[in-house]
């Protein structure tokens, strides 16, 4: 019993031992995001295998990646080298990291205005933008005649997008719009994210805004035309599939099936515009150094690598999240990804684009954030609730809310010093 | 020769198992509900009554109830009558009535969900006999009632039978000669189902309508699978306070009402339907 016990402690030491050693040679990459065990392993084995170096990737919980990273900058050394993440995991962050302003990433031109969410409302390039995934619009193939005269599918305004909707539903005999808002779907990022962006140029502070009026308006003016089942859908590529929704809005992981089985009969397309921009939500991951690497030269190398377009492209590969640099996809990508990529690039590259970020800083009041929005939908759209009356009673619930958060502005809405307030 | 504390004992087991698994989790809900972080509030039941939704939950859960027990009542006293006059098959019979009994309440949710959506067996059938054209959306936001009547098909579909097994348990133990004695003095068949079976039936009809209340009130999955967020409840409220919004506090207020409610039901049966002592069988 003793000696297995002895035998035991050996191992474990050893292990310990190997561990450290490892970790020290290594490049440590401290990771938020490919945390599935797949993913990770995919990234271990085939993205970051034609780096010129050891990469030690290790991906974490958010609670338990950002303890480790807060420990490190409080001794004021550390041997995390790289950190990726989210926007969000990164914006208590900001005062711990280098300026990666001037950093060599090989000539690959990286998306503007992601860059520009990068430096975290500083001067400084806090992170660099690493991979992205979002909300697109896809639609039957079969839909695309009754297109109102002179709309550009990859340039739609909302209010093109409601003709649309409307001349499908005039001349096919039922509406063929479709919109996630099934208690399993994702209907508050399209509220949050396109539709109060998109008229208001904001999130939050403008959540009972005349602008904020006139978009419920609209929303329910395309409700009209929108097929009423809508209110049990959760992944929009099954009614797609089925017929009876030939226009919808939903996350690209959502939609995959719908391109990926008929190929030919589907096309994606950028979300529409309002008169504040071609609102959107990305979910942006950036890579960052702390101040506290023991080797800032190789982490800087590392992040040059993994912006490469090869490198992007075995991410997506890797994590289904796309790049954010201009690439040309390989022929052997699935069609989802050929398809969803394309409308990605159009939408974050459009001139007019306004990036919306997820909700962050909320903690575990996210589902309650949530909520203000699908409650405000149910009580406008399907209730029928005066919109003005509505949008005051839901404002001081997410006043208190973000008071009780203590949450900061985030884009589109313009930083705050405390809680972001709700005008 | 058994000692006096023998029985205690032997309950013993039951109680613990009580308290663990009942009143430990009941005075951690109750602390839940009515505990803030400046001690004792009633806050979290503020913000449920607030909440937007909480009238129309209470006021389905409610009418659910209303409308699903009273009737369940009377077809499981004929299913029951039925039953116990048979003289071959009873058992066979029996079984056959109960199966519904052994499927969970969101299987029963999810058949019925597959009759009545859009692209369900009963547009389909609708179709076929040229009714209609195009598929019917049954269970959309505009037609809350034909969520609620379809909930009440599955809640009677699967849940009578807990009703029937208990009456007609109730039934065999009403002895023939009561029945036989008012035949003799001419009473009719109905005469003797009201003036004999019925009143001799209390005490199972009390259970089994205090079972089914309960039940009733706490009606969850079926609602969830086909109505959504359509046709709010309290016990999905419950749920969704809970997991959603990670309010375990307000959550505690949904279930406290609930338990309210039930105590409320049980204690009315329980006069309503009381039988005096000394005057059971």
């Amino acid at each position: 019993m003793k000696t297995t016990f002895r035998g035991l402690c050996t191992a474990l030491g050893a292990v310990l031992v190997l561990a450290g050693a490892q970790a020290k040679a290594d490049v440590l990459f401290w990771s938020t995001q490919a945390k599935p065990v797949e993913e990770t392993q995919a990234m271990r084995s085939e993205v970051l295998k034609g780096f010129d170096g050891k990469v030690n990737y290790q991906a974490n919980d958010p609670g338990p990646w950002l303890t480790r990273v807060q420990a490190e900058m409080k001794a004021g050394k550390g041997s995390i080298q790289v950190l990726g993440g989210l926007h969000g995991d990164f914006t208590s962050l900001s005062d711990g990291l280098m300026d990666l302003s001037k950093i060599d990433l090989g000539g690959v031109k990286v998306n503007p205005s992601f860059m520009k969410l990068g430096k975290l409302g500083s001067k400084e390039q806090k992170y660099i933008p690493w991979m992205q995934a979002t909300y697109i619009m896809v639609a039957n193939k079969k839909a695309l005649p009754y297109l109102p005269t002179g709309a550009d599918i990859n340039a739609l305004t909302y209010d093109q997008l409601i003709a649309w909707a409307k001349n499908l539903d005039e001349k096919t005999g039922s509406p063929k719009f479709g919109l996630p808002a099934g208690p399993k779907g994702l209907l508050h990022r399209f509220l949050q994210g396109y539709l109060y962006p998109s008229y208001t140029g904001s999130m939050v502070t403008k959540f009972r805004s005349p602008e904020a009026v006139t978009a419920w308006q609209k929303l329910k003016d395309l409700w009209k035309y929108t097929n009423p089942a809508s209110t049990g859908y959760a992944f929009m590529q099954e009614p797609l599939l089925s017929g009876a929704v030939w226009v919808a809005f939903d996350h690209t992981a959502r939609l995959a099936d719908a391109l990926n089985k008929r190929p030919n009969d589907f096309v994606a397309f950028p979300a529409p515009a309002g008169p504040a921009g071609r609102g959107f939500m990305p979910v942006i991951a950036g890579l960052a150094i702390p101040k506290t690497a023991p080797d800032k030269a190789a982490a800087e190398k590392l992040i040059k690598y993994m912006l490469q377009p090869s490198t992007q492209i075995a991410t997506l590969r890797a994590t289904s999240f796309f790049p954010v640099i201009d690439v040309n996809l390989p022929n052997d990508m699935p069609p989802s990804v050929k398809a969803s990529g394309a409308a990605i690039a159009k939408m974050s590259g459009a001139k007019d684009a306004l990036p919306a970020l997820l909700p962050m800083g909320l903690g575990d009041l996210g589902g309650k954030f949530n909520q203000v929005y699908i409650d405000t939908f149910q009580r406008i759209i399907l209730g029928g609730q005066p919109i003005k009356r509505v949008l005051d009673d839901e404002a001081g619930t997410l006043r208190a809310l973000m008071k009780k958060a203590d949450a900061p502005c985030w884009a589109p809405d313009a930083p705050s010093k405390g809680a972001c307030p709700v005008n | 020769m058994p000692s006096r504390g023998l029985p205690y004992l032997l309950l013993l087991p039951a109680t613990v198992f009580l308290a663990v698994f009942f009143l430990y989790p009941f005075t951690q809900i109750a602390w839940e509900a009515f505990s803030g972080p400046g001690g004792v509030t009633l806050s979290h039941f503020a913000t449920m009554v607030n909440y937007w939704k909480f009238p129309a939950a209470l006021e389905n859960t409610l009418l659910l109830a209303v409308a699903v027990v009273p009737l369940q009542t009377a077809m499981a006293l004929a299913m029951a009558v039925l039953v116990s006059k048979l003289e071959k098959g009873r058992d066979l019979i029996l079984y056959i009535f109960t199966i519904p009994l052994g499927i969970s309440d969101l299987a029963a949710g999810l058949i019925w969900f597959a009759i009545f959506q859009q692209t369900g067996f009963l547009n389909s059938a609708l179709h076929a006999l040229g009714v209609v054209h195009t598929p019917v959306i049954w269970l959309g936001y505009q037609s809350k009632w034909v969520i609620f009547l379809a909930v009440m098909l599955a809640e009677i579909w699967r849940a009578t039978a807990i009703m029937l097994v208990i009456i007609v348990a109730g039934m065999g133990l009403i002895p023939k000669e009561y029945g036989e004695a008012a035949e003799v003095f001419g009473a009719g068949p109905w005469q003797r189902f009201r003036r004999v079976t019925l009143p001799l039936l209390r005490p199972s009809l009390q259970t089994a309508l205090i079972l089914r209340t309960i039940l009733a009130f706490e009606v969850f999955a079926e609602v969830a699978a086909l109505g959504g967020t359509n046709l709010p409840v309290l016990m999905g409220e419950t749920f969704h306070w809970q997991f959603d919004l990670q309010d375990g506090h307000t959550a505690a207020a949904f279930a406290i009402v609930i338990l309210a409610i039930s105590i409320g039901f049980t204690l009315l049966y329980l006069r309503l339907l009381r039988v005096p002592k000394g005057a059971g069988i």
